[in-house]
């Protein structure tokens, strides 16, 4: 009888722990999203690539306990990347985002390989089933600084330093220059390409030829910070582009064109856990929280900050699109109609400049 | 003792390597593991190897021919780049093309495209007494901007939506690959029909022959009555057909179109491979399979480690540091003596 | 349209800064007869240090010196190499480069795209209010000024005192001047310091005046070109500001035809300082004597004190 209490009393103690242990457990382990990122230079603390990571930073805090991710920085374009994204799909992701142009091919290359992982472009033109492709409209953005820069300017002359001639850059020029106009109309944009994403001194360098020949307002395409010291030493304005750049030349800074990724990735994230995911071609603007100015600099006077609003809120609603017509070219031909608008097609392969930008644009 | 050093060297920079990621705070097992075994460990990876080794093998035995003879040709990178210029050119022109010309064309014209540019050298060199070494390298960039302006513009494809990149080129225009679900392409099988090929004409022609003569004994070459400009030219020449080869193989393999930029700086890598093998085909051989993993080890261990890319760059410069100091046993022998006369000459000079 | 000249001086000035200080320093290595290719990679760890020391010690000065020395260890390690362990030149130049390379890029990675307001240029009083020459010559920042100091030092050094004339003949022919009795290791390893120390000094220029901000490979080609000054400049130091400031300005004018809009393609117009390069490298080398006459005889050729 003792025996028996014993091992009943053995029993019946192990059973509860083994029930303590398995209701403490879930009832099957919480399987994470594995979001992988593909960077294509390093993130820094402003830029193309910080941007990105931003977004991937409000993401992981907002679905929290729900993803994992991971980024690798600096990938090369081209055939390179094809075995970085490889690896990630071997190494089980589900989502991997490719956030530059070159990688393109390379992630259609993976793609095939591997159906059942999802895949997202940045500024490309190319889908799959499994890959789909993001981008901002930074030109309206652009459009909006264009604004605060004619208002600024008293020599009525822009400086823009851009890296390469790929349709992005120009519709970026352009938006500029008529926003510029259309507060200024004798403002002229001069444009000097650097031939390079990164590349500090010679920025630096274009900069300060457009400070020489007259311009009193800087903006950029390309990834550094350098016009924005050039301008605060030479004592002229500058526009940030990627991210708020005051802090690099806060004298100068009037405002900044900003991106932000970090609403679309939660969205992406939740589609594919849900399931719901669908490859599309995804073009996102004011309205989707993708581009907005950074807080504007002390000494922009109050109407230029209302009419700036104003602007925005017409993007907002559909009411106003930067390039409606009449856009004519440099050449005096009108690109686009007075009373439509240009289509999607048309600025994903822009290779015109606007009237009031100087210079020919590289063919 | 010559095989020695490249062993020695490769075991200093391991470990050294271990010491930096004791210091760093990584486990060394796992950095090891992360840069040398986890690269390799399943056939895509032993692919990409040979994806890699390929161009490094190639432009490095070209190379090589030419470093026996004190002929420093630093232009491979330019002249890979106008090689993929010139046989990718074809390529863009013949895009609709499924002939099986096509693609061994491409190969002839990359060849022509290197041994083009790297003449410019040779030329200045021989007619001019231009330093081989500053020209090679300035035509490096100008040779980079002209595959900007290309891309950017005339050839651009028109269907691109205005990016910067050509057309993709057709299947007969684009390397077989030959082994299945990985890159690897007949570019290996190229790189090593040149390493057969450099070790033919090192040990075997005369030409090789008077070039490492040149290198060894200047004056007693001439004197011998061997042809300095000729030398110039072969060793250029070869250089850049091998650079251009390598080049439109990057290009017509796991790239498959042209871009404004088509190499991770091969060109500049080579140079080193050719020094770590020795200047001898078979030594440059497994050199370039080493240098292959490190490029590989170095991106395994950023995702794997957090490792930032830098890393790589730092372990091959450490590589020919460790390389270059072993070779001071082979070319001297060391005596006491000798160590003794130095010190005293020195002394009684200050 | 006076403005727009001076404007165009000036940058060239200061484009042409970091060219002088690395090709006087390679210069003077040269001139002793030592051939160091690593000068970009010399650069880079200049910079990248330099800056890292201003950074964290908020003071621009400590990041100059700081650059001067990291220079000055790589050029040791380059040293030891090609001196004590007699490795070829060349090799051994390249490894530098391409280790330099890495190394500032690791190191530079918790500062990338971090800013900091530049050595400022110092104005000095009344000589700047002088139309067009002063604000040329007058008004501009502590290491450009430092420069032309470094410019007279050097040619007053190398052809006015005897430890200059004593640096030539090693560079001539090492057997005679250790024949006589002299430390050519010694001397070399001096020459080559100091040559360290200027790449770095050219390096801090770009990281802490220039564009005060790190990024991997800064320097994006300069030290190479440094290299092809000194033989352009046919290793006399009058010549290499000469060239220094020619290239530096070049790359200015590029700019300023395309800020007029002339209709070149950019591309085309930036390959102009490489090619100018090249155009002038045949020029001097055209004539074999130029060279020969010029060129120290020993230069690259490892040196082995008879025993």
């Amino acid at each position: 009888m003792i025996r028996s209490s014993k091992i009943m009393s053995f029993f019946s103690s192990l059973f509860v722990a083994l029930m303590g242990v398995s209701i403490s457990q879930p009832a099957f382990a919480q399987e994470l999203l594995k979001i992988g990122f593909v960077y294509v230079s390093p993130i820094g603390d402003a830029g193309w690539t910080f941007q990105h990571d931003e977004g991937r930073l409000q993401m992981e805090k907002a679905l929290a306990g729900k993803v994992e991710t991971k980024y690798i920085e600096s990938v090369p374009e081209g055939a390179e990347a094809e075995r970085v994204i490889r690896q990630f799909a071997a190494d089980g992701y589900d989502l991997i985002f490719t956030t530059s142009f070159g990688y393109m091919n390379p992630t259609l290359k993976v793609a095939k390989r591997f159906p059942k992982i999802t895949f997202e472009h940045a500024t490309g033109y190319k889908r799959a089933d499994n890959v789909g492709s993001y981008n901002v409209r930074f030109y309206e953005g652009r459009y909006l600084s264009g604004i605060v820069a004619g208002k600024m300017s008293q020599s009525n002359v822009a400086g823009y330093v851009a890296a390469f001639p790929i349709p992005e850059v120009v519709m970026g020029i352009n938006a500029f220059t008529m926003g510029m106009r259309s507060v200024n109309p004798k403002a002229e944009t001069k444009v000097i390409w650097t031939n390079s994403w990164f590349d500090p001194g010679r920025e630096r360098e274009a900069a300060d030829v457009l400070i020489a020949q007259g311009a009193d307002v800087l903006t950029h395409h390309t990834d550094s910070t350098a016009i924005v010291q050039a301008a605060a030493e030479k004592g002229a304005w500058a526009i940030g582009y990627h991210s708020d750049m005051s802090k690099h030349g806060a004298k100068a800074h009037l405002t900044a064109v900003t991106h932000h990724w970090g609403d679309y990735y939660v969205q992406v994230a939740n589609d594919v856990m849900e399931g719901g995911w669908k490859s599309r071609d995804v073009w996102g603007g004011i309205p989707q929280g993708m581009v907005s100015l950074a807080p504007f600099h002390d000494a922009v006077p109050q109407d230029v900050r209302d009419l700036v609003a104003k602007t925005e809120a017409a993007i907002r609603s559909g009411e106003f699109h930067p390039f409606q017509g009449p856009v004519t070219d440099q050449d005096g031909n009108v690109q686009v109609a007075a009373g439509t608008t240009i289509s999607d097609g048309d600025l994903q392969k822009m290779g015109y400049y606007v009237e009031g930008v100087q210079g020919k644009l590289p063919k | 003792m010559s095989y020695l050093s490249p062993l020695i060297a490769v075991g200093l920079t391991l470990v050294t390597g271990l010491i930096f990621s004791i210091l760093i705070g990584l486990n060394p097992v796992s950095a090891f593991h992360a840069f040398f075994i986890a690269p390799i460990d399943d056939l895509y990876g032993l692919g990409e190897l040979g994806v890699k080794a390929a161009p490094l093998m190639l432009i490095a035995v070209g190379l090589a021919i030419g470093f026996r003879s004190n002929i420093w040709n630093i232009g491979a990178e330019g002249q890979l780049t106008v090689g993929a210029i010139c046989g990718g050119g074809l390529g863009l022109y013949f895009y609709e093309s499924e002939s099986s010309w096509l693609l061994p064309a491409m190969i002839v014209f990359g060849a022509i495209g290197g041994m083009l540019w790297a003449s410019i050298p040779a030329f200045l060199r021989t007619r001019f007494s231009t330093n081989e070494i500053l020209v090679s390298l300035m035509l490096n960039y100008v040779a980079v901007l002209i595959l900007s302006y290309l891309v950017h513009g005339p050839w651009r494809d028109p269907d691109g939506f205005n990016f910067p990149e050509s057309r993709i080129f057709s299947d007969a225009g684009t390397l077989p690959i030959i082994l299945a679900e990985t890159r690897l392409h007949i570019g290996i099988l190229l790189a090593l029909g040149a390493v057969i090929l450099g070790w033919v004409f090192v040990r075997k022609s005369f030409v090789g022959y008077q070039m490492q003569v040149a290198g060894m004994a200047e004056f007693a070459a001439r004197y011998a009555g061997f042809k300095r400009n000729r030398m110039v030219w072969t060793g250029l020449l070869v250089g850049g057909g091998a650079a251009g080869v390598a080049g439109l193989c990057e290009v017509a393999g796991p790239i498959g179109q042209l871009l404004p930029s088509v190499s991770p700086g091969y060109g500049y890598a080579a140079i080193i491979v050719a020094f770590v093998g020795r200047l001898h085909p078979v030594g440059i051989m497994l050199a370039s399979l080493l240098m292959s993993l490190l490029y590989l080890g170095g991106e395994t261990a950023q995702m794997d480690l957090g490792l930032p890319s830098a890393i790589t760059g730092v372990f091959q410069g450490v590589l020919l540091f460790y390389l270059l100091a072993a070779d001071l046993f082979i070319n001297f022998r060391l005596r006491m003596t000798q160590v003794v006369s130095v010190l005293s000459a020195k002394g009684s000079a200050s | 349209m006076t403005e727009t000249i001076i404007g165009i001086l000036l940058a060239t000035l200061g484009a042409g800064t970091p060219l002088v200080y690395a090709a006087l320093g390679e210069l003077v290595a040269e001139k002793s007869g030592v051939l160091n290719l690593g000068v970009e990679g010399m650069m880079l760890v200049g910079a990248v240090c330099g800056f890292a020391v201003a950074a964290d010690s908020g003071n621009l000065w400590f990041g100059v010196g700081a650059a001067i020395a990291a220079g000055a260890a790589m050029a040791a390690l380059f040293g030891v190499l090609t001196l004590t362990f007699q490795a070829n030149q060349v090799a051994a130049g390249l490894a530098l480069t391409i280790f330099g390379v890495g190394l500032s890029a690791y190191i530079g990675l918790d500062y990338t795209s971090e800013s900091l307001t530049g050595l400022q240029a110092v104005v000095i009083p009344v000589l700047s209010q002088i139309p067009i020459v002063g604000p040329l010559l007058f008004s501009l920042d502590p290491l450009l000024y430092f420069s032309f100091v470094v410019f007279a030092a050097v040619t007053w050094f190398l052809y006015r005192t005897k430890s200059g004339l004593l640096l030539r003949a090693v560079g001539e022919s090492p057997q005679s001047a250790h024949a006589i009795g002299y430390p050519v290791i010694r001397i070399r390893y001096m020459a080559v310091l100091f040559g360290g120390a200027m790449a770095g000094l050219g390096g801090a220029y770009l990281a802490l005046v220039y564009t005060p901000l790190w990024v991997e490979a800064m320097t994006a080609g300069r030290g190479w070109i440094s290299l092809a000054l000194v033989v352009f400049a046919t290793w006399r130091p009058a010549r290499v500001m000469v060239g220094a400031y020619l290239f530096g300005g070049v790359t200015i004018v590029q700019f300023h035809i395309q800020g007029f809009g002339v209709d070149l393609p950019s591309q085309l117009l930036s390959t102009l300082p490489y090619l100018a390069t090249i155009l002038v490298l045949v020029l001097i080398s055209r004539n074999i004597n130029t060279i020969r006459l010029n060129a120290p005889a020993s230069l690259a050729k490892a040196y082995h004190p008879a025993a």
